[in-house]
């Protein structure tokens, strides 16, 4: 075992600790940054967004704005003082001259209040030259509108398998995008703060980015600058890069004004403005023997990566890298690109491409189950990864036993055959309504594709009487970071929880941190932490050693007491940090950590960019009305793979919730583009709650039993954790292939079932009308027609 | 002008008349109310305010924040999150919140503290040993009273935990004893303002006079529909009347011949004084938006938006209600049916408002509500529709059917009605009532459905219906 994974005795980790803000949370007086903002005499900043998916700003007439009372001033390009680039591959200008997507921002109101602002915008007069479109990825396709290179993830000979395999597929598998809709939108406030340091609070899951771009558009150095994340009301991915343009608005706006500027998207804005999932395009041909064993794939993986680059290589990247979910495909060719369309820049959202892989595989296997004659979920066992495989980029599959040992007890849990058996006999039964039992792996690879990004910083502060601050380059969005931390930190020093408390995350405190996303934030700044806290510990057991008149060496710190091996004697925590104090020992760290043995190389497509893979499994219940494809989900079994939790209650909450999320995406939430020739083309039509729905209260799973892997101490990671964030949000494909199930149980036996995305009832409906039409064609009396079909 | 939150008096002196209660309680430093939609859809902004409960006590009642008009806060008491917890002690709902895991960003935990607190002193809670449908605790605790509220994070199940292990109030419970005495008097409100002015008149002559007057007036009863207007659009206007507190709105009478709701009866004062006794509106109800919604919105706001997606329409259509209306010449009954005349537009003048609805009694044999969304909690409708079918001896002896999502406006399925009378209630019968009604109207495509899905849902709906009346009555024999 290794040191960074052992625990010691009655660790603080592991124990079920609610939210650290949870009483702030309840109470709403856990502040976020708009409410921060609401404290000052700010002026607000609001957008002019264009009415045109692509234009020519041809002109752009502020005096209208500045005639409006409480307007102060309108930010345009000429007030840049630095580079006029909102991102990190130059092409986001954060004025744009050119329109490229229904809603861009051209120029930016400050008034003395939101009303003034609004009223502003709607008086600057701009006016565009119209320019062609591309709306959807079929139209870039067709046009070749990509950006970013391509990429190929190729192993063995896939076109000379799939000549040599007995059954083969196609198919095309499309599916659209994500909005985040965390509930807090994007926010940011900015001022110079007493010493002269532009300080901006945002809402930011990168806040040395942010920094680095308020610095580069204000002409500054990052040390004139300081970005503090309190908390956020969600992140998702969502706020990893989009955040920095805007805060830079607001920064801009202080700047120029001597006021603090305060930045609030609301809905329409956020959801219009900012960069969603990336929908993908894909065509794919699939070999299998007659066994059901996969031997090839060969696919086009296209992107839709919206107006700019943005993170859509990583998230290329990392679908390529998910491909092949949990299975062993022996002959694979799969080439990724990216489309440029006039649609806001697509991001990073909670799995980051690994999803959109996912779906690939776990369509075909969906899809391909019933033509090979093969139950869905004997068909997916089957092609799971043994010892000695590798993954088609060559990182060895470490603990592929994980795989086939949560999967064997994802389907005791679920009590399998007895409820498919019951299942079956329900249907038999019941016309008009169908239920099916699925179930789907996951196995997700962590770490950032970056190697780079694999670092973190923390800064731990003990203070003479014993209490302890602690800071890192990590941010809170909701997923317990910071409660994991505090519990990491109080397990290391060897004190209880309640001595622990934990700062906001600011840039001057811990310096060119990575952003809080890939799952990594407990991994790394874990790492940083407890690295901090060791060295502060080591120094005091010195001191320790000497009151206790021991050997450091056999000094141990638990639950605020200190002893040592074979004595009685035990100081405190606190008398031994005054007395470090007094013989002046050092009471502070800052810790660092790197992530030890990843190697990747890109252009070659080939290495270990994975720290490890977290595993799972999900079935899924669902029961569907033949009369609409309404549905609902009756139960819910999961068994997920957190390595040694460090925070019970946190991971169970990031399982449930991101199974939920992805559910979200995969059934119900629905964003539709106008890709009409009308005046509204390039329009998001879905662009509120009331439009976009989210799951809520009734798309809870009825019954939902999470259960985390037992026995699954990860080596080399903070206390034998893994990363939990993204990888359950793929376990939601159990919902999806399960759905497809109940819509061909309205076929005969053997139905394959093509499933459009999202699975809203009306997808659904389809569905099960073509299986029923099948159904019908197979009667002997089909003159009669089943009482669903009209 | 002031209002009493969290037991403390408060001036709303210098609020913008279209200002929301959500934007006034933050600039109150009540920031723990957020802004998450701004068009009461995900119930971040969601506060508790002291309503009449109909037998003369208060009923803490949970409402969107930001679809409120602040100025209609006039003389009302309210609570927010950070008025639940005492000094020294978390409020039973955040203390349960908390433990289970309930919040996880927080954004919208406060919310959820109100809509839950909400329930929480529902004085008809009772608890009942094995609630089967779901969406009741062995507490009583019934969950679409969390309809309205979203969460992004937890995926739900650690909330619905919390609302399920909630106990009852305490003996000692301040926001429960409040609930003995009645709430106060609605303020008669008359507020201006540099945008525009908000009256809450005190009596009907008053506002029927004020309509008079002003044909242009906005009248707004719960504002549900009117505050997304404000919020979204940017809709300023130089009047707003708000209706929702005039005596002669607020009644809802029954005699032998006739139910008569009050236009400013809210839904969910609709649904619980009905209780059941209308079964068509008993199956609305629930799913008509969500529980915040329901607290504000009134059937006489849902018939006066025009909508052609209105939920309550297809079946007030179905059940052959009438509205009345009244204006400062008297008033006059004009059916439903005759009342829509285009998109958004109604025979109401200018000078007149929807006083209320009357569904003629008794009531058809064969009742139900079919509604197609998305999302089965708080959706808007793809489809609706409604039915109201007498039978005598198995013939079909009248028919009426209510669509909502088809048209400019909400219909009736006149085609298919005039089909299904005569005809025995057969397979045969319903096959041909779906092709029917399959072609009434003209449904749309747009984000919500394709056209070929809400024509093929008409079909399906009578289809349904006919199934779950022959499943009926097989139970029955």
């Amino acid at each position: 075992m290794s040191a960074l994974s052992e625990r010691p005795e009655n660790p603080v980790v592991g124990v079920r600790e609610p939210h650290e803000s949870a009483v702030g949370h309840v109470t709403g007086a856990a502040l976020y940054t708009d409410d921060i903002a609401t404290r000052s005499d700010a002026l607000t900043a609001w957008p002019v967004q264009a009415p045109h998916a692509h234009a020519r700003v041809i002109s752009m007439n502020v005096e209208g704005a500045l005639a409006v009372p409480g307007v102060v001033r309108v930010l345009t390009a000429d007030d840049v003082p630095g580079i006029n680039d909102a991102g990190v591959k130059g092409d986001e200008p954060l004025f744009p001259t050119e329109v490229m997507y229904y809603g861009h921002a051209v120029c930016w109101v400050l008034g003395e209040t939101p009303e003034a602002a609004r009223l502003g915008a709607a008086a600057v007069d701009v006016e565009y030259e119209p320019l062609p479109s591309l709306i959807t990825v079929r139209e870039a396709i067709e046009a070749e509108s990509f950006q970013g290179p391509q990429r190929l993830t190729r192993r063995g000979d896939a076109d000379a398998a799939l000549a040599a395999a007995p059954r083969v597929f196609e198919g095309v598998t499309e599916f659209s995008g994500q909005e985040h809709f965390y509930l807090e939108t994007m926010a940011s406030l900015a001022y110079y703060d007493e010493g002269g340091t532009l300080y901006v609070q945002a809402g930011t899951q990168h806040p040395s980015e942010t920094q680095e771009i308020v610095a580069h558009v204000l002409g500054l150095s990052n040390n004139e600058v300081a970005v503090q994340c309190i908390r956020m009301g969600g992140g998702f991915g969502g706020k990893e890069m989009q955040p920095h343009g805007l805060a830079a608005i607001a920064a801009i706006g202080t700047t120029l004004t001597g006021r603090p500027v305060r930045l609030r998207l609301n809905r329409t804005q956020d959801i219009t403005i900012t960069g969603k999932r990336h929908g993908f395009h894909v065509s794919w041909t699939a070999g299998f023997d007659d066994d059901g064993k996969i031997l090839a794939l060969k696919a086009t993986l296209t992107a839709d990566g919206g107006w700019s680059l943005d993170l859509s290589e990583a998230v290329l990247g990392r679908a390529l890298c998910h491909l092949d979910n949990a299975y062993w495909i022996p002959d694979i060719e799969a080439l990724g690109r990216i489309s440029k369309t006039n649609k806001t820049s697509q991001t990073a959202f909670r799995g980051f491409g690994g999803p959109q892989g996912v779906f690939v595989i776990e369509d075909i296997m969906g899809r391909c189950a019933p033509e090979l004659g093969i139950d869905p979920a004997e068909l997916r066992r089957r092609n799971f990864y043994v010892a000695g495989q590798a993954t088609p980029y060559g990182q060895p599959v470490r603990h592929p036993e994980r795989m086939h040992e949560i999967w064997d007890q994802v389907l005791e849990n679920a009590s399998f055959g007895e409820r498919s058996a019951e299942i079956a006999a329900f249907n038999a039964t019941h016309p008009h309504t169908k239920r099916a039992l699925a179930v789907t792996p996951i196995k997700f690879g962590i770490s950032f594709n970056v190697a780079a990004f694999n670092q973190a910083g923390a800064l731990v502060l003990v203070y003479k009487d014993g209490s302890v601050l602690i800071n890192h380059g990590g941010t809170e969005m909701g997923q317990g970071l910071h409660t994991k931390m505090i519990q990491v930190a109080a397990t290391a020093l060897g004190v209880p929880r309640s001595a622990v408390r934990l700062a906001p995350t600011r840039t001057d405190k811990v310096p060119n941190t990575s952003a809080t996303a890939a799952s990594t934030g407990a991994d790394l700044n874990g790492g940083a932490v407890k690295n901090a806290c060791e060295q502060i510990r080591d120094r005091m057991a010195g001191v320790a050693a000497t009151m206790l008149r021991a050997n450091p060496s056999d000094v141990r710190f638990s639950q605020g007491k200190v002893t040592a091996l074979g004595q009685h004697d035990t100081v405190t925590f606190d008398d031994v940090a005054q007395e470090a104090y007094l013989q002046r020992v050092q009471l502070s760290a800052s810790g660092y950590y790197r992530t030890e043995g990843l190697h990747w190389d890109a252009e070659a497509w080939f290495g270990s960019p994975f720290k490890y893979f977290a595993y799972g499994a999900a079935a899924t219940e669902v029961e569907v009305d033949g009369f609409t494809g309404a549905y609902r989900i009756r139960r819910v079994d999961i068994v997920h793979d957190v390595g040694d939790s460090l925070s019970p209650i946190i991971d169970i909450g990031q399982v449930e919730g991101g199974f939920v999320q992805g559910m979200g995406w995969l059934t119900l939430e629905d964003l539709r583009w106008d890709s009409s020739d009308g005046p509204g083309r390039g329009r998001l039509l879905t662009q509120a709650a009331s439009t976009y729905k989210l799951p809520s209260f009734s798309e809870m799973p009825e019954e939902f039993n999470v259960t985390l892997y037992d026995r699954a101490h990860e080596d080399g990671v903070v206390y034998g954790s893994k990363a939990v964030g993204e990888p359950p949000l793929m376990l939601a494909f159990s919902a999806r292939e399960a759905l497809r199930q109940a819509a061909a149980a309205f076929g005969p036996a053997g139905t394959m079932c093509e499933l459009a995305s999202p699975a809203t009832p009306e997808n659904v409906f389809w569905a099960l009308q073509r299986a029923a039409a099948l159904a019908d064609d197979a009667r002997p009396d089909a003159s009669e027609p089943s009482l669903a079909r009209a | 002008m002031d209002v009493t939150v969290n037991g403390q008096k408060r001036s709303l002196c210098g609020i913008r008349a279209h200002e929301n209660a959500l934007d006034w309680l933050r600039a109150n430093r009540l920031t723990g109310s957020k802004e998450g939609c701004a068009e009461g859809e995900c119930g971040a902004c969601a506060v508790m305010v002291a309503q009449p409960d109909g037998t003369g006590g208060s009923r803490w009642t949970s409402v969107n924040s930001c679809l409120i008009p602040a100025a209609a806060l006039d003389g009302g008491e309210v609570v927010t999150s950070e008025g639940l917890a005492s000094d020294d002690a978390l409020h039973p709902v955040q203390e349960k919140l908390a433990e289970a895991g309930g919040s996880q960003c927080g954004y919208c935990t406060p919310g959820f503290a109100c809509s839950m607190a909400a329930e929480y002193y529902r004085g008809d809670r009772t608890p009942c040993e094995h609630p089967e449908d779901g969406e009741h605790g062995e507490n009583g605790f019934d969950l679409h009273a969390l309809s309205g509220n979203l969460c992004r994070c937890t995926g739900y199940r650690p909330i619905r935990d919390a609302a399920y292990d909630l106990g009852q109030p305490a003996a000692d419970d301040a926001l429960a004893a409040r609930r003995d005495s009645a709430p106060p008097e609605p303020a008669a409100t008359d507020y201006a303002a540099d945008d525009g002015r908000f009256v809450r008149p005190a009596s009907l002559a008053d506002a029927l006079a004020m309509i008079a007057d002003d044909p242009d007036a906005v009248i707004v009863a719960g504002s549900t529909d009117w505050g997304v207007d404000v919020n979204i659009k940017g809709r300023r206007v130089p009047l707003v009347v708000a209706i929702d507190s005039l005596p002669e709105l607020r009644g809802l009478t029954m005699d032998d011949s006739v139910i008569e709701i009050g236009a400013a009866v809210t839904l969910s004062e609709a649904e619980r004084y009905l209780g059941g006794r209308v079964p068509l509106l008993a199956q609305l109800f629930p799913q008509f938006a969500s529980r915040l919604i329901r607290n504000r919105a009134t059937i006489g706001g849902n018939i006066g938006t025009g909508s052609p997606i209105g939920d309550a329409p297809p079946a007030l259509l179905a059940l052959d209600a009438s509205v009345v209306l009244a204006s400062a010449r008297g008033e006059r009954i004009v059916p439903l049916s005759e009342y829509f005349t285009g998109y958004r537009q109604t025979v109401r003048a200018g000078d007149e408002l929807i006083r209320a609805i009357r569904i003629p009694l008794p009531l058809a044999t064969e009742t139900a509500f079919h509604k197609i969304a998305k999302r089965r909690f708080d959706d808007i409708s793809s489809v609706a529709v409604a039915f109201a079918v007498d039978t005598e001896n198995g013939i079909i002896t009248r028919a009426r059917i209510g669509l909502g999502g088809v048209a400019a406006t909400p219909i009736r399925g006149l085609r298919t009605e005039d089909l299904l009378v005569g005809k025995p209630w057969t397979a045969q019968t319903a096959q041909a009532a779906a092709a029917s009604l399959a072609g009434e109207g003209t449904p749309m495509s747009d984000h919500r459905a394709s056209s070929e899905y809400r024509s093929i849902m008409l079909s399906q709906a009578v289809l349904k219906f006919f199934a779950q009346a022959a499943e009926h009555e097989e139970v029955g024999a």
